[in-house]
């Protein structure tokens, strides 16, 4: 491609545009935020196995829980997507790249208020 | 970000088969691995909670998966993943905030990271086995 433009306007557009940290550190926010809510839910998960449907429902409904499972949820979702946008930038190119981003945001968005609305109605008697 | 104008030929990472395998490594295609794992079993939580509040008969059918031979190695599996990028994410946070860049420490935290994970782990199995 003959390509006149200086190395300025080719540039232009294609970096950051004043968030260039904002990926990296609202990974990193979320990872902090995660360490004692992985370690909360990963105990509570070994503590609930054989638990049956009431056991579980009552767990889930009680307040405390609910705060803690819609953080433990949101957030890691939020970490999930930002990591899987990390890996897609790596390994894959042009439109695919942009679709396969779009694609994991949504997932991640749809699961999570999913998610949300499913404790919330559990905790207030759905 | 235009993708239009850029060029086409620009490099991609290095993929994985460029690397002759080292624990330094290992340890960092692993923590993407779990990553990706963890990622999905991130939804598989969601779906969890979604049945909770769907009523005690889908319940039961979803149970009975996870309480399959199937269900159980991937739950063992997420532990696992769970496990291992928490303590693998705590080595990351510290290089970020600059410590720990020697490789005679890079490769200690590194086995101290697999120790831990791996009792973690196998702590979880026992237990979570003994409840069921």
């Amino acid at each position: 491609m003959d390509d006149r433009r200086t190395p300025l306007a080719r540039a232009r557009g294609l970096g950051s545009a004043k968030d260039g940290v904002g990926h990296w550190w609202v990974q990193r926010l979320t990872a902090i935020a995660l360490i004692p809510l992985v370690v909360w839910f990963a105990v509570s998960l070994v503590m609930l196995s054989g638990a049956d449907y009431a056991v579980v429902r009552a767990w889930i409904g009680s307040p405390l829980v609910m705060v803690l499972l819609i953080l433990t949820i949101g957030v890691g979702l939020h970490h999930g997507q930002l990591g899987m946008q990390v890996v897609l930038e790596d390994y894959t190119d042009g439109a695919w790249r942009v679709a396969l981003i779009v694609l994991v945001k949504f997932i991640a968005v749809v699961f999570g208020l999913g998610a949300i609305v499913a404790i919330l109605r559990i905790g207030f008697g759905g | 970000m235009s993708v239009a104008n850029r060029p086409s030929n620009r490099p991609l990472s290095p993929h994985l088969q460029v690397y002759r395998p080292q624990l330094t490594s290992v340890l960092s295609i692993l923590h993407r691995a779990t990553g990706i794992a963890l990622s999905v079993g991130a939804l598989y939580l969601a779906i969890w909670v979604m049945y909770a509040a769907g009523g005690a008969r889908g319940y039961e059918a979803f149970q009975s998966f996870n309480a399959s031979i199937l269900g159980r190695i991937l739950l063992g599996g997420w532990l696992f993943s769970a496990f291992y990028h928490l303590c693998n994410g705590i080595r990351h946070l510290f290089w970020d905030a600059g410590y720990g860049f020697e490789l005679r420490d890079a490769y200690r935290s590194g086995w101290i990271v697999v120790a831990v994970s791996l009792i973690a782990t196998v702590l979880s199995w026992i237990v979570g086995l003994r409840l069921v």
